[in-house]
């Protein structure tokens, strides 16, 4: 189903002529809309004249909706996720040589650097007995629902290829982001919104900016569509000042009365796309305002997201200050977007990239982000929407074990860029809960057990939504891609 | 069978060049060869490390030996005992080829294909593009008076076999909007419009068309196209995606050039190897910005080396894309899997490449910027005091060499650096020669003119070969970690051979082996570019690829016509421009009769013209021209016209100040692309990203396309200022008027009539609105006119800005 030979260069599919409905709209809904006589051909048109309309998958899916949330920069694994009690012993001892032979760091000087150890408290949680530290009781009291990989491992220590390695499956630019191939695999499920939306958070700015979201080669209707921050969603959504709805809906039925004339004159079914689109804007307009209202929220599910936390005094913060309540918003409208049918929602929080002052602000982030997004999993079970929906939190590396002792800096604070072992999670959608899987080494240098590659991690996010990644391509300069380039395995070991 | 697939397999019939007869050999670059490649060539092609079983499908020699299983793929006049076949039209699942799983099963019409070429003798041939390139005689054009030219007997003779006719010849108005929109991406008047309505003969349109390729904004519509293939930005990308604040340099040499009608060879020659030309001048230099084109990480930490790979393999897989229309890329980590090209020679070509290094053309200096006064006069009249001395002293030894002093003086008073080498051994002679004491104030003066604050730099980026050469390897599956054999500068086996004049290769080399006459692919290519702005799809129709997995072309005859009409006119791309935009078969209507539609959904026989919308940045101009607001300058830095802040502030790169004055009112092809957070508006409407060679652009319909133009702040200005113009004061008159500026043409009763009712709706709907709205929509509120008209006249130009035909070529 899913090898069109769409042929050519940057983007490509050129114009879908006959139909194209960008938020998947139905023939049902496109006869009424146009007349009988207008209709061409759209009982036929295939998926390839319209981008988003719903597919089947390959084989039975386990996940329905993705929401990936992206701590960007590489959160320390060995702070947060995997208790490493030899760390601490050997602080202040030298790596052997022979474990840094052929390493490469961004920062940190291999001869002088020492193993850093960490002030944080680990303990067991759950039924299952997951390891956290003390920077995420809420997540940690969610693990009986989580899947823990600890042996997630990178080819790139820089962040934006790694970044993209991680979002788009190559550190080349110019790929399509996982989540617009999970739209071009499936479709959407909403008529009334994009079928992919980011959000993003950020304190010093996301490296490479849209980069993470975008569409790549695939056709521009698979990119994920930016939303504004708290109660803004599409660029343009709103009128221009003084344009009352009433206006917008005679200016949008006139463009379309005139658009139709034109449809006979030319014969050309592309205008038939041109007018949907129209009643699609129009629709989106109608329906944002109910999306971004939230006095439906109970005040208690307000509070469990944390809307108005207090955020402790920090003197400066790679990841920003004030978003303690744009966070808990973004994880809240997350969970509002999947139930109204948005196959794939991206949070994205830049940054953590903690170089230096590791302890301060890896604790101001942790308290930023683990009470919305223990909330976004709580919420998700009691609704009934976990089982469909894949809950991922990740980012593109880890932390070295080293610190990190870049000339001029005066003291070691912080560590550096880690390609070598580290750990995301997973919840929902066919993973298994309270399960975790893999292990890095003594000191979390390298993995021990059980390597997933970023490819793996792939294959095994399309398996849940019912794709084969070897199966799932586009062409594109003469060649078939696939977001798992020529690797990648799915790791049934994590699947429930 | 259902209708369509009857229909698509007489489809399939008609658009075989020749007729195919059931007892007559296919030809194999055209039928056989397309199968072959796009079923089997990914698993028993030329790339050793991925052939299963040691077949090898792409060489005669290779298919029909017998195979260590004992079986042959191919028996020549025998498809019942050529395991090929019989794999291919099996039902079992475990022996059928392709495996049924790839989901690559063939058509039965391949089947047939195959089946008798192998019972014709299974005979190979070149792929069509690698054929050289014979300038074929067209067709004897049909005495009907329709054909103007010989791309017309092409056009013809291909309708003609399939049973169609041309389209009539497109509305008057139609064919002015269409020429002005092609050649120049601004739209006609309406007064232009209708002169040639008025008197629409072929020497009107010609003087239409030599006006308009004479126009300077035909550089920016076709330098646009250019600037696509050159992945043109204004930002580095990666992290930080600091600002390229000069690159525009380079963009306003395309703009020149094509302008100029360089001629192509020329053209190639200076981007590819400028700064190798003899006594290369500071514009051949510019032009190597070309190169500077490539993202850039520039994250601190950043491995360096690995960054510098990645971006002379785009160097690379850029050339390949632009003038060889080969996916070159995809031998960077083993031999092609379709075309004749192997991992060493990729490797080849990356060493002509792999030795360029930044360089910056310096072009003069900024005026110098505000220092502290008092400090500086204090500076200044010490070093008057010691110029009047030395001139005194020198004088005194010998007063003709006064002019010379003065240049000594010049000379000693600029950094060291910036000293010519004939400058410096001059001022050695002539210190060496000195009273100790002059020496001494002299010194004195040159600390003191080294306080002078430096002046800065005009600077445009180029490149410039490494003066230390570095070695190239083959990275082993393109790890450059794991370099195996050295390799030098060398061109593939398959093409022309390249003719070095020095021992070892160069680019300038390199661009003289594209123009060699022989050479199969560069006119091809270039030819087909053309094309394809004229007529939306080029003659092969994945323009990026016309190897042995893109796709034949349409009309090959007239492809090579216009490759060698192309070379024999000096490479003159306006002449090749003209040429098609006078032929009938650029000049039919584009409309989509039944007929058409049912044959040629496609319009792959070329029996009409295309109807598209317009480029992102196009759509902008378009919208500015109807308004009145747009600034028609030229060239010069990037603007930012207003947007939403909060999609750069996302970024690390967060500043967007907006244009001031008319800058803002400038084309869309000057709005600052910055790669980590492009312009709204140009991604919505399928602007490229700019992170490679982009050789066709999508076309996409999306309702982020109906938001941007009805509710974006630039299109609203638009809108408002044309709302508010002088018009006509009776509404039919008013309402022509709107439509007349926007469409440059009259509205038909009907849409008088929808227009009406609109405009009835408007005053009932504004009438009872706060006059602070009525003045929100307005803007400029003007006297003599009632708040609520005006209002009606603005939301009237912006409904007729949002109409289809606003955004379309015709």
């Amino acid at each position: 189903m899913q090898n069109h030979a769409h042929q050519s260069a940057c983007q490509h599919a050129r114009r879908n002529f006959l139909f194209q409905s960008l938020w998947g709209m139905g023939a049902v809904t496109l006869s009424s809309l146009l007349g009988p006589d207008e209709i061409v051909s759209s009982a036929t048109a295939d998926e390839r004249e319209d981008p988003l309309g719903k597919r089947k998958s390959h084989f039975p899916a386990r996940a329905k909706n993705c929401i990936y949330i992206y701590l960007e920069g590489g959160p320390s694994q060995m702070d947060l996720y995997d208790p490493k009690p030899t760390l601490n012993k050997l602080d202040g001892q030298p790596l052997p040589d022979s474990m840094l032979e052929n390493m490469q760091f961004a920062f940190l000087q291999k001869e002088t650097a020492r193993i850093m150890g960490t002030s944080r408290k680990f303990a067991k949680h759950g039924k299952c007995g997951m390891d956290f530290s003390d920077l995420l009781p809420n997540l940690a009291s969610c693990a009986d629902d989580l899947c823990m990989v600890r042996s997630v491992h990178t080819d790139q220590f820089n962040h934006v290829p790694a970044q993209l390695l991680m979002n788009c499956g190559s550190a080349i630019a110019g790929r399509p982001s996982m989540g617009s191939w999970l739209c071009y695999g499936l479709g959407s499920e909403t008529q009334n919104l994009p079928a992919y939306v980011s959000m993003a958070t950020t304190g010093r700015g996301i490296p490479g900016g849209s980069a993470s979201w975008s569409s790549g080669f695939l056709p521009s209707s698979y990119s994920g569509v930016l939303f504004g921050s708290e109660g803004q969603t599409v660029n343009n959504i709103e009128n221009p000042k003084g344009i009352t709805d009433e206006i917008q809906r005679s200016s949008v039925d006139f463009i379309n009365t005139l658009n139709r004339q034109r449809v006979t004159q030319t014969g050309d079914s592309e205008l038939v796309s041109r007018i949907k689109a129209y009643e699609l804007g129009f629709r989106l307009q109608s329906s944002a305002p109910e999306l971004t209202d939230l006095s439906d929220e109970t005040q208690s599910t307000l509070d469990m997201y944390g809307f108005d936390r207090k955020e402790p005094e920090i003197k400066s913060n790679r990841g920003g200050k004030g978003l303690f309540r744009e966070f808990a918003y973004d994880c809240l409208m997350a969970r509002r977007l999947v139930e109204r049918g948005v196959r794939v929602v991206n949070i994205i929080h830049s940054s953590w990239d903690h170089h230096s002052r590791l302890e301060p602000e890896l604790t101001h982030n942790s308290l930023m982000a683990d009470q919305p997004i223990a909330a976004l999993i709580k919420d998700l079970k009691q609704r009934g929407l976990l089982d469909d929906t894949l809950v991922i939190v990740g980012s593109e590396f880890g932390r070295t074990p080293l610190g990190e002792n870049r000339p001029g800096y005066k003291k070691v604070t912080g560590r550096d860029h880690h390609p070598g072992a580290f750990t995301i999670l997973m919840a929902g959608g066919g993973v298994k809960p309270g399960f975790t899987y893999g292990a890095s080494d003594d000191i979390g240098w390298n993995v021990a057990e059980n390597p997933v590659h970023v490819h793996d991690l792939h294959a095994t996010v399309l398996h849940l939504f019912g794709l084969d990644h070897t199966r799932l391509t586009y062409r594109v300069q003469g060649r078939d891609f696939r977001l798992t380039d020529v690797a990648g395995r799915v790791v049934n070991d994590i699947i429930a | 069978m259902d209708l369509r697939t009857v229909v698509g397999s007489l489809l399939m019939l008609i658009l075989v060049a020749c007729p195919v007869w059931a007892d007559e050999a296919p030809n194999f670059a055209r039928e056989v060869l397309p199968i072959l490649s796009k079923h089997c060539f990914a698993c028993h092609g030329p790339d050793e490390d991925t052939r299963e079983s040691g077949l090898r499908l792409d060489t005669r020699e290779h298919a029909i030996e017998e195979l260590d299983s004992g079986s042959t793929a191919i028996v020549p006049g025998d498809p019942d005992h050529s395991e090929l076949l019989v794999r291919v039209i099996t039902e079992d699942e475990f022996l059928q080829m392709p495996p049924p799983e790839t989901g690559k099963s063939l058509s039965n019409d391949e089947k047939q294909i195959l089946r008798r070429w192998i019972e014709s003798g299974a005979n190979y041939s070149l792929h069509w593009a690698f054929q050289p390139i014979e300038r074929p005689t067209p067709p004897l054009p049909k005495e009907d008076g329709w054909g103007r030219n010989e791309i017309d007997a092409f056009v013809q003779a291909r309708l003609h076999a399939a049973d169609l006719s041309p389209s009539p010849a497109a509305s008057p108005e139609d064919l002015v909007r269409r020429l002005y929109l092609d050649l120049i991406g601004l739209p006609p008047s309406y007064e232009e419009t209708q002169k040639f309505v008025g008197d629409p003969n072929d020497k009107a349109y010609e003087q239409i068309v030599d006006k308009l390729l004479a126009s300077k904004h035909f550089g920016e519509r076709w330098g646009r196209h250019w600037l696509d293939l050159a992945r043109y930005a204004d930002s580095n990308g990666y992290l930080g995606d600091e600002l390229r604040p000069d690159a525009w340099r380079y963009r306003d040499w395309v703009i020149q050039a094509i302008n100029n009608d360089m001629p192509y060879d020329q053209f190639s020659t200076e981007q590819i190897a400028g700064d190798l030309l003899t006594d290369a001048t500071d514009s051949q230099r510019i032009a190597t910005g070309f190169h500077r084109n490539a993202m850039a990480n520039t994250e601190a930490g950043v491995d360096k080396e690995a960054d510098r790979v990645v971006q002379t393999v785009d160097r690379l897989s850029t050339f390949g894309t632009i003038w060889m229309g080969m996916t070159v890329g995809c031998a960077e980590c083993h031999t092609h899997k379709f075309d004749p090209l192997t991992h060493q020679e990729f490797y080849q070509l990356y060493a002509f490449f792999n030795n360029l290094e930044s360089d910056k053309v310096v072009l003069g200096y900024h005026e110098q910027g505000a220092e502290d006064d008092k400090e500086a006069k204090r500076r200044e009249a010490k070093i008057e005091e010691i110029v009047a001395k030395v001139q005194q002293d020198v004088d005194s030894l010998n007063p003709a060499q006064k002019e010379l002093v003065d240049q000594h003086l010049q000379a000693l008073a600029k950094p060291e650096k910036q000293r010519t080498e004939q400058e410096k051994e001059a001022l050695e002679h002539w210190l060496a020669d000195l009273p100790d004491e002059t020496r001494k104030l002299l010194s004195k003066y040159e600390e003191l003119a080294s306080q002078r604050p430096t002046p800065i730099q005009i600077v445009a980026p180029a490149v410039q070969q490494r003066s230390k050469p570095r070695q190239t390897f083959i990275h082993y599956r393109g790890d450059f970690r794991q370099p195996t054999d050295e390799v030098q500068p060398g061109t593939p086996s398959f093409l022309p051979p390249l003719n070095s004049r020095e021992e070892e290769a160069d680019r300038v080399d390199l661009a003289k082996w594209l123009f060699h006459p022989e050479h199969p692919l560069t006119a091809r290519t270039a030819a087909n570019h053309i094309w394809q702005h004229l007529f939306q799809e080029g003659l092969f129709r994945t323009e990026d690829n016309l190897g042995v997995a893109g796709d034949p072309p349409t009309h090959p005859q007239l492809l090579d016509w216009l490759a060698s009409e192309l070379h024999e006119n000096g490479w003159s791309r306006k002449s090749l421009i003209k040429t098609i935009v006078l032929s009938s078969t650029y000049r039919q209507s584009s409309q989509q009769t039944q007929q058409l539609k049912d044959v040629d959904p496609e319009n792959r026989l070329l029996g009409r013209q295309f109807r598209y919308r317009l480029e992102a940045e196009i759509i902008r101009d378009v919208a500015l021209s109807a308004s009145g607001l747009i600034s028609k300058d030229i060239g010069g830095p990037s603007i930012r016209p207003p947007m939403n802040k909060r999609l750069t502030s996302i970024s690390r790169n967060k500043d967007w100040d907006v244009s001031r004055g008319d800058q803002r009112y400038r084309r869309g092809m000057y709005i600052l692309f910055r790669r980590a957070t492009p312009f709204p508006m140009l991604s919505t409407f399928d602007g490229p990203d700019s992170t490679s060679a982009c050789a066709a652009r999508e076309i996409s319909n999306s309702p982020l396309q109906s938001l941007t133009l009805l509710n974006d702040p630039v299109f609203f200005e638009c809108a408002q200022s044309l709302g508010q113009q002088e018009l006509a004061s009776e509404e039919e008159a008013w309402i022509t008027e709107l439509f007349q500026r926007t469409l440059a043409r009259s509205p038909s009763s009907d849409e008088l009539a929808a227009s009406h009712e609109f405009y009835q709706q408007l005053l009932a709907a504004l009438e009872d609105r706060k006059s602070s709205d009525l003045k929100a929509i307005v803007q400029d509120e003007k006297r003599g006119t009632s708040l609520i008209q005006q209002a009606a006249q603005v939301l009237m130009a912006r409904s007729l800005m949002n109409l289809d035909e606003f955004i379309t070529r015709p």
